[in-house]
């Protein structure tokens, strides 16, 4: 599915833009900033995944994008604006440093997942073993700016953390449909079928899969920092370890990963999951979210691959040739 | 154009091809034969960069392409094609023919990336329009798409790696002309690796033979089929075939 600036994407365009003016309930408000946020993570995951290279460790990329903000700004003082720019060469030079290894040396499929899995688990494990800094398991809090609020990129009306969220999630699907009409696309489900059928060619293999999966980790470090900048406290739990690589596998699953909106619906349906079990059942229910994904996440690999998202539009489109034909 | 010089490739202590030089000329289509495991698809995996060999030199157009990245080699100006047909079932068609056509030519512009699709395909007899998908195609469709791909990346020289497995007689003389076609009216030179012996004859301008990644035998397809160790270790005491193949390479001249 590719996303065409038709009017029908303008008018929903304009909606979402029009929406907290209208209506400014703070709770939900918070909700559609995190399903916003948490939409641009899980698309970051699928711009990668949707070829077959699976990383279970995408984690580690959001929490050096937003670690390595909040640690610039409370250690030097130096505003997000310049510290977002070099957390995410810090997190492309970290999935450089991952990636041209396994994919100079063929390392493929449940190989890679693996070596990326490793990656996460070491992100973490430098975060609590240098907690003298990071505040380690405990997590951290960004200081509260003195001065401009714009310099230091904290505001407290949610009507702003909105209208930021939303672009950067609109600039997630606007790369995606971008890498969904280039040739890189192809050359990617090239890559993803056939290696060496792929280099036959005339595919420069590695520098292909090294091209997608940094702008892969780009794009989630850069979920990583608005996150820690929106909520003002981070911890491994929150935006690194292995627990948040599997939820954005999970989710990014369940939407969808083929098509551009799956991971904003894979991102719709874990969040208020997470949110009614929460309120609906209280503390009883920690941990209850993960169950579930659990569950689910099997019954969709084996019955529904294409994610939920995936599935309705092809069966809208299988029943409207049928009537067509 | 083409000059290899004492290919050698080793696999831990197996020696698959040992010490093998040609030359192939310009405009030329050189038969390569042999039993299996007698080395052919090694030599081609050597030349189109899938593995690096052991030993020697591989020079094209003077420039060595030992050892470069299979990329680099398709960007030489060295195409090929695989024995079984590998094509790219979630693309379509015209998109398999496309991607060649793109980066083969070093990814510079799809406009020219689509137009040497539409002439690839036209070529070698397929459709041209942009949404047919691969599944619709048989065997021989399948080596007319391979076909497709590797002209489309512009090639000046084609590795063809045995093109004619699976194909009924028809089909495979229809694919033998084929390759002489290309030859004729793109000027492209070809290798040609094939067990069909008969219709292989029939098309190259030399025959190369191999046994046990050893060169026993190079020269005109009648000089060879003739020769004694050829027909020991090739044709085996198969007499019938032999002389299939003799009449064949009498038939063209």
């Amino acid at each position: 599915m590719t996303l065409r600036p038709t009017s029908l994407n303008l008018i929903a365009g304009l909606v979402l833009i029009a929406l907290p003016f209208v209506y400014r309930d703070p709770y939900h408000l918070h909700i559609l900033i995190l399903i916003l946020i948490w939409s641009f993570a899980y698309t970051s995951w699928a711009v990668m995944g949707r070829f077959g290279l699976v990383s279970l460790g995408h984690g580690g990329f959001m929490g050096v994008g937003a670690y390595v903000t909040v640690l610039l700004w409370n250690h030097f003082g130096l505003s997000p604006w310049l510290g977002i720019p070099i957390a995410l060469a810090c997190a492309g030079l970290l999935a450089l440093v991952v990636a041209y290894p396994c994919f100079r040396f063929r390392i493929t499929g449940h190989y890679f997942a693996l070596v990326t899995l490793a990656l996460s688990g070491i992100v973490l494990q430098v975060i609590t073993a240098t907690r003298n800094h990071t505040g380690g398991s405990l997590g951290i809090t960004p200081e509260r700016t003195k001065g401009s609020h714009i310099w230091a990129l904290q505001f407290d009306d949610k009507i702003v953390w909105y209208l930021i969220a939303l672009g950067v999630w609109a600039g997630g699907l606007l790369i995606w449909s971008w890498i969904d009409r280039s040739m890189g696309r192809y050359a990617m489900e090239a890559i993803s079928e056939d290696e060496d059928a792929a280099a036959a060619a005339g595919v420069n293999v590695t520098a292909q899969k090294l091209r997608i999966t940094v702008i892969s980790a780009l794009m989630t470090a850069m979920a990583g920092a608005i996150y820690a900048q929106y909520q003002m406290f981070i911890s491994p739990d929150t935006v690194s370890g292995i627990g948040i690589s599997l939820q954005m596998v999970f989710a990014a699953v369940v939407g969808g990963i083929y098509v551009a909106l799956g991971p904003t619906v894979g991102a719709i349906i874990t969040i208020l999951l997470a949110e009614v079990l929460r309120i609906g059942f209280g503390t009883k229910a920690v941990g209850w979210d993960n169950l579930v994904y659990g569950v689910l996440l099997v019954v969709f690999i084996i019955f529904l691959p294409k994610g939920i998202l995936g599935s309705l539009l092809s069966s809208i489109s299988t029943r409207s040739k049928r009537q067509n034909g | 154009m083409l000059v290899v010089n004492g290919l050698v490739k080793r696999f831990g202590g197996f020696t698959a091809v040992n010490n093998v030089s040609f030359k192939v000329d310009k405009g030329e289509i050189l038969g390569l034969i042999g039993p299996n495991g007698s080395g052919k698809s090694t030599i081609f995996n050597m030349l189109s960069g899938t593995f690096p060999p052991s030993a020697g030199s591989i020079s094209f157009e003077g420039r060595e392409l030992a050892g470069l990245a299979p990329h680099r080699i398709i960007n030489a100006g060295v195409g090929r094609t695989f024995q079984i047909p590998r094509p790219f079932k979630r693309l379509t068609i015209f998109e398999n023919v496309a991607l060649a056509g793109f980066y083969g030519q070093g990814s510079h512009s799809s406009a020219k990336a689509q137009e040497a699709a539409e002439r690839a395909l036209a070529m070698v007899g397929l459709p041209t329009d942009r949404t047919a998908p691969v599944d619709g195609l048989g065997a021989a469709g399948l080596k007319k798409l391979e076909l497709a791909k590797a002209l489309a990346t512009a090639p000046k020289l084609l590795l063809a790696d045995e093109s004619l497995g699976g194909l009924d007689e028809s089909e495979m003389d229809q694919a033998a002309d084929m390759l002489r076609k290309i030859r004729d009216e793109l000027g492209i030179t070809i290798i040609w690796v094939e067990h069909i012996m008969g219709v292989l004859m029939r098309v190259v301008d030399r025959v190369m033979v191999l046994d046990h990644g050893e060169k026993i035998a190079e020269g005109l397809p009648s000089k060879v089929v003739s020769d004694p160790r050829v027909v020991e270790v090739y044709l085996g005491t198969d007499a019938h075939s032999t002389q299939a193949a003799a009449a064949a390479a009498e038939a063209r001249r």
